[in-house]
C-alpha cells in the first residue's frame, strides 16, 4: 500500500490549489452573497482544463485519473466548494455517463465538446417528487417513431442555465416502472424547454441551480443513451461514480474549516493564552484532524479503486456517507471555535458550513447512502 | 533565440522557518517545496515572449542544481511551457557552486538569453546570476523589471534607486529579474500535464565545485516584546510615543 | 588585511546609506587592524567625498570617467577587481542594494572570493572569517564561514548605523585601466518616479493594506506620510490589484524595507509582508482587527478603522508641529 501521491498528481493537486487561493477566493464571499455565477472561475477552469480532465485523449479529455480529479474537487472545495459542484456534475455525470455508455456517434457529437470544455453538461434526474427514489420518474419520454416527445419537470438542475447539454432520465414504458426509463442528450437550445427561476440556496450559492420544464421536447431516437430501458441502471451508474466526486467536494469543505479554525485557535487569546491551549478547543481540533484523515482514507480508496478497475460502489458509498457527516460535524466545530467571529461572513466557516449541509442532501442523501452499504454488507 | 531559465526550489513562502535543535542545518520536516518566485516569474515572462514574438524564441530550456526530489518543480516547469529541462545532479551547496555547475553546462550548450531570478528566498544570496555572468564572460544585468523584444533586439528595464532605465543591451546576456517582470505565475494546465510526460527531464553530472562558503549556524529571532496598545480615541499617548521614543517627530 | 569598500553615488552625491558603509567599513578595518580604502567610480562630487573622511575612510581611489555614467556590471566589475588587486584588499565590501548586489555577485566570483550577502553585523571572527548575516527574508540568521582568503559583503541597510570617526582622508590615484569596450550597457532613457521620497531610503515609511478598500482611499496615507516626510509603500494584494505602483510593494517578493518607523495601516500582517518589514526599528500598526497578525509584529497598535484613525493621528501630528 503506497500512500504517495505521484508528480504529476501533486501537479495538478498544486494547480486547483492555486485556482482556488489565488483567484476564486478572492471573491467568493461576494458571489455567495450575491448568488453570483463564477463565470470568469468556470472559464480559468476551462482554459486549465480541469473540464473533462478524466475523459480519453481520443476523446479530446485530460486522460487523468481518477484520483487526481478528486484531488481537484478537494482543492477547490477548501475554499469555493460552488466550483467544485459545477465541476463535478459535469464530469463525473455526464462525461463519465456519456463515454461509458453513449455510442461512438453520439461521443464524437457531444462528449468531444464536453471533454474540450468548450460545452458545460447538467444531469436531469430529480423531480419534485423523486428525489432520493429515483424509480419513479414523472417527466415522459413517450416514444413517437422517429423521436421521443418529453413532458415533465426536472429539479434541483445544476448548471441548468449555462449548460448546453442535458443528461436526462425520463421514463418511457411507465408499466415497466424503472425498467422503462431511458436517458438521453436533449440540447438545451431545444423548442420547449423552459428553464425556471434560480432556486435560493442556502448553500453553495455561486452555483447555477434550476427546475426545468419540458413541454413537448423532440429528442431524435439517436440521442438515447444505451438500449432501450436502460435509463434507470444508467444514473445508478453515474450516481455511483458522482459520490466519490461529492465525497471529495465534502472532504475539502471540511479540510477548509478545520485549517481556518486551527489558525484561528493558535492566534486568538482568551483567558491568558492562545485558545488552542485550551483543551476544550485542542480535542476538538484533534477529533477534527482524524475525521479528515479517515475520510481522506476513503475518499482516495475509492478513486484509487476506480483507476484500478475493481468494484468502488461500496466504498464510493462509504465515502460520501462518512465524508459527508463529517463535513458538517467539522464545519459546526469550526464555526464554534471562532465563536462570534464564526457566525459573520468574513473568516469564511459560516459559508463553509452552510455548504457542509448540501453534500449530506444530494447525489444521494446520507440515509441513501446507507441503504446502500447496508443492502452491500448484508446480501455479501 | 534560445533561452535558458534558472530555477531553484525553496520552501514555500508561507512556511514557518525552523531549524534543527544544534542549529547546523534548515528543518525540511513538511515543508512544501516551489520554484522560487523570481525564478517562476522569470519562466513566465520567457514563455510570453515565445508566445508574442511569433517564432523568434526557439526553445527554452529550464536548469537546476539538485537532487532527484526536486523534479517535481522541474515537471511544473515543462508543465507550463518550457521545452527542455536539464537537472545538474548535485546538491546545491553555496551560490558559487551552483553558478560553476550551470556555466559548466552552458559552455558547451550556448544560450542568447539567460534569466534568473534576483535571489532565492531561502538564502538571499542574490549571487547566481551575476556570478554566472562572470563565469562565462558576458554582461548581465541586475534588477530587471521588463523585458520586451523590439525587431529582434532586447529591450531591459533595469529599476533603480528612484527611477528605471530603458536599456539595449547585446546577447548573450544574463538578465536578473525581479518583481514586475510577470505579473502572475502560471498553473500548469491537464493539457500542459500531459505534454510535460513526453518531455524528457536531461540528468548532468556535476563537476562537483567547492563552495566558497559554509552555513555554520542558523538562528530564529528573539521573539518581539509585546504589542502595547493604544486605544483609538486616545492618539495624544501615540503622538507622545511618536515624539518621546521614537523620536519621529 | 586591508578594506575595500565601493561608494556609490548619486548624480555625484552619496546617501546616509553611504556613511553607514563607511563606518561598517571602518569598524571593520579597526577590528582587523588594516586599512580601509573606499572606490567610487564616476563623477563624484569633492566636497562629497570629503565627507567621507568624517565617517573613517582614509583612503579614497577616484576614478573619472564618462563611461561610468550608466552602470555596467562587466566593466564596474573590471575595475573593482583591479582595484582590489592594487590596494591588496582581503574584503570587499558594498551595499546591500540594487547595484551592491549585482557588482558583488560578480567581483565574487571574478576573485573567486567567499560571498556573503546581506550581512547584519561586524564579522565573528578573522581566520576562519565568520559573519552573521541574514536569510529567509529576515526570518532568520546564519553564521557563515569563508573558506578563501578574500571575502565579498553586502551590507544590510540600517543593519550597523552611522557613525562618525572624522580621520584624514588620503586621495590615492591608482594605476587602473578602464578597459572601455566592456562596456555593452547602452542607455535609451531614463524614467524617474514621482514618489517624494524614496521607499528604500525612507527613514519612515506608510503602507497600507486591503485595508484601505481602494486607491480612492490613499490620500490618508499620503497625507501621513506628508506630514511625517515619509515614503509611501503598499502590500503585494494592493499591488498586484493596481491600486498602487509595484515599485511600492513591501514584502518577501517585493521590496524589503528596514526604516526607523513603519506604520501598517489597514494590513492583516501575511508571513510574507511581515519578513519584508521585520527589520524595522519601530512598527505602528493600525488596523480593524484586534486579531489581526500584524499585532504580533508591531510594537505600538491601533484598534480602529484606518479611514477615521488615519486623518485623526495626521491632524494631531500637524499641531504637535505647530
Amino acid at each position: 500500500m503506497n500512500f504517495e501521491l505521484t508528480e504529476e498528481q501533486k501537479l495538478i493537486q498544486q494547480a486547483a490549489r492555486d485556482l482556488a487561493e489565488r483567484e476564486a477566493l478572492l471573491d467568493v464571499i461576494e458571489r455567495d452573497e450575491k448568488a453570483e455565477y463564477p463565470y470568469k472561475h468556470v472559464q480559468r477552469m476551462k482554459e486549465l482544463g480541469f473540464f473533462g480532465m478524466t475523459v480519453d485523449p481520443k476523446y479530446d479529455g485530460g486522460g487523468m485519473d481518477s484520483l487526481s480529479y478528486v484531488l481537484v474537487l478537494e482543492e477547490l472545495s477548501k475554499h469555493d466548494s460552488s466550483l467544485a459542484v459545477i465541476l463535478s456534475v459535469h464530469n463525473s455525470l455526464a462525461c463519465w455517463g456519456l463515454e461509458n455508455f453513449g455510442n461512438e456517434y453520439q461521443k464524437e457529437k457531444y462528449l468531444k465538446p464536453m471533454a474540450r470544455g468548450e460545452v458545460i453538461g447538467a444531469f436531469l434526474l430529480s423531480e419534485p417528487e423523486a428525489g432520493s427514489d429515483a424509480t419513479h420518474q414523472k417527466t415522459l419520454a413517450e416514444d413517437m417513431g422517429d423521436h421521443y416527445l418529453v413532458n415533465g419537470i426536472k429539479n434541483w438542475i445544476t448548471s441548468a442555465s449555462t449548460a448546453g447539454y442535458y443528461i436526462l432520465i425520463a421514463q418511457t414504458k411507465p408499466e415497466l416502472k424503472h425498467k422503462g426509463i431511458n436517458a438521453f442528450i436533449v440540447e438545451k437550445d431545444t423548442p420547449g424547454i423552459t428553464i425556471g427561476p434560480h432556486e435560493n440556496k442556502m448553500g453553495m450559492r455561486s452555483s447555477d441551480t434550476h427546475s426545468v420544464m419540458f413541454t413537448n421536447v423532440k429528442v431524435p431516437k439517436e440521442n438515447r443513451i444505451g438500449e432501450e430501458g436502460f435509463g434507470f441502471k444508467f444514473a445508478m451508474k453515474c450516481l455511483e461514480v458522482g459520490r466519490i466526486g461529492i465525497a471529495a467536494q465534502a472532504l475539502g469543505i471540511a479540510e477548509g474549516a478545520y485549517m481556518r479554525a486551527l489558525k484561528y485557535a493558535k492566534e486568538r487569546k482568551a483567558f491568558g493564552t492562545e485558545i488552542a491551549n485550551h483543551q476544550a478547543i485542542a480535542f476538538k481540533l484533534a477529533d477534527m484532524a482524524v475525521k479528515i484523515e479517515t475520510a481522506k482514507l476513503l475518499v482516495y480508496k475509492a478513486a484509487t479503486l476506480k483507476d484500478l478497475h475493481q468494484p468502488f460502489g461500496l466504498i464510493g458509498a462509504m465515502a460520501k456517507r462518512y465524508c459527508a457527516d463529517i463535513a458538517m460535524e467539522v464545519t459546526t466545530d469550526a464555526v464554534q471555535i471562532h465563536g462570534g467571529y464564526g457566525y459573520v461572513k468574513e473568516y469564511h466557516v459560516e459559508r463553509l458550513f452552510r455548504e457542509a449541509k448540501l453534500t449530506q442532501i444530494y447525489e444521494g442523501t446520507s440515509e441513501i447512502q446507507r441503504i446502500v452499504i447496508s443492502r452491500s454488507i448484508l446480501n455479501e | 533565440m534560445k533561452i535558458l531559465v534558472c530555477i531553484s526550489n525553496v520552501p514555500d513562502t508561507t512556511t514557518k522557518i525552523k531549524f534543527t535543535s544544534d542549529g547546523k542545518q534548515f528543518d525540511a520536516t513538511g515543508v512544501q517545496w516551489i520554484i522560487n518566485p523570481w525564478d517562476e516569474l522569470a519562466l513566465t515572462r520567457a514563455l510570453e515572449l515565445k508566445e508574442t514574438t511569433g517564432g523568434l524564441i526557439e526553445n527554452i530550456t529550464v536548469i537546476n542544481v539538485g537532487t532527484k526530489d526536486t523534479e517535481i518543480t522541474i515537471r511544473k516547469a515543462l508543465s507550463v511551457g518550457a521545452d527542455h529541462a536539464v537537472r545538474i545532479d548535485a546538491i546545491p551547496t553555496d551560490a558559487y557552486a551552483v553558478a560553476s555547475e550551470i556555466a559548466k553546462y552552458v559552455e558547451t550548450h550556448p544560450f542568447d538569453l539567460i534569466l534568473t531570478g534576483i535571489e532565492s528566498s531561502d538564502y538571499n544570496g542574490n549571487a547566481v546570476g551575476g556570478m554566472l555572468a562572470e563565469l562565462l564572460n558576458i554582461p548581465s544585468v541586475s534588477s530587471v523589471s521588463s523585458i520586451e523584444i523590439n525587431e529582434g533586439k532586447l529591450i531591459i528595464t533595469r529599476e533603480i534607486d528612484g527611477g528605471k532605465q530603458i536599456l539595449d543591451v547585446p546577447t548573450p546576456l544574463v538578465a536578473i529579474v525581479q518583481k514586475g517582470i510577470a505579473k502572475e505565475p502560471r498553473i500548469p494546465s491537464m493539457r500542459g500535464i500531459m505534454a510535460a510526460r513526453t518531455k524528457v527531464i536531461e540528468v548532468v553530472n556535476p563537476i562537483n565545485v567547492a563552495p566558497l562558503t559554509d552555513y555554520i549556524l542558523f538562528e530564529l529571532p528573539q521573539p518581539k516584546g509585546k504589542c502595547k496598545m493604544i486605544p483609538a480615541d486616545q492618539l495624544d499617548e501615540l503622538i507622545h510615543v511618536l515624539h518621546q521614543e521614537i523620536k519621529a517627530i | 588585511m586591508n578594506i575595500l569598500v565601493y561608494l556609490e553615488h548619486w548624480d555625484g552625491k552619496f546617501k546616509k546609506s553611504t556613511f553607514e558603509l563607511v563606518s561598517y567599513a571602518a569598524a571593520i578595518a579597526k577590528q582587523f587592524q588594516s586599512n580601509v580604502y573606499g572606490i567610487v567610480l564616476g563623477n563624484a562630487e569633492t566636497n562629497e567625498i570629503e565627507q567621507l573622511s568624517k565617517y573613517g575612510l582614509e583612503n579614497i581611489i577616484h576614478i573619472q570617467n564618462d563611461v561610468f555614467k550608466v552602470l555596467d556590471n562587466q566593466l564596474f566589475t573590471d575595475v573593482i577587481s583591479q582595484t582590489v588587486e592594487f590596494v591588496n584588499a582581503k574584503c570587499i565590501i558594498f551595499a546591500h542594494n540594487n547595484t551592491g548586489k549585482a557588482l558583488a555577485s560578480r567581483l565574487s566570483a571574478k576573485l573567486k572570493a567567499g560571498l556573503v550577502s546581506g550581512v547584519v553585523a561586524l564579522p565573528e571572527s578573522k581566520s576562519p572569517f565568520i559573519i552573521r548575516k541574514k536569510l529567509f527574508t529576515g526570518k532568520a540568521t546564519a553564521q557563515v564561514k569563508v573558506n578563501t582568503e578574500k571575502c565579498v559583503l553586502t551590507l544590510s541597510q540600517n543593519a550597523y548605523g552611522v557613525y562618525e570617526n572624522s580621520v584624514a582622508i588620503n586621495k590615492i590615484n591608482a594605476d587602473i585601466k578602464i578597459n572601455a569596450e566592456l562596456c555593452k550597457t547602452n542607455l535609451k532613457e531614463v524614467q524617474k518616479f514621482t514618489a517624494k521620497v524614496l521607499l528604500t531610503d525612507a527613514e519612515i515609511v506608510v503602507s497600507g493594506g486591503r485595508g484601505l478598500k481602494g486607491p480612492e482611499n490613499w490620500h490618508v496615507i499620503e497625507e501621513l506620510a506628508d506630514v511625517l516626510g515619509a515614503a509611501t509603500a503598499c502590500t503585494r494584494p494592493v499591488s498586484d490589484e493596481g491600486w498602487r505602483p509595484h515599485h511600492e510593494h513591501v514584502g518577501q517578493t517585493g521590496k524589503i524595507v528596514a526604516p526607523m518607523l513603519y506604520f501598517a495601516c489597514g494590513i492583516s500582517g501575511a508571513i510574507q509582508h511581515v519578513a519584508g518589514i521585520s527589520s524595522s526599528k519601530y512598527i505602528i500598526a493600525i488596523n480593524k482587527d484586534a486579531e489581526a497578525p500584524i499585532f504580533e509584529a508591531a510594537d505600538y497598535g491601533i484598534v480602529g478603522d484606518v479611514m477615521q484613525v488615519l486623518p485623526e493621528l495626521t491632524k494631531k501630528i500637524k499641531e504637535f508641529k505647530k
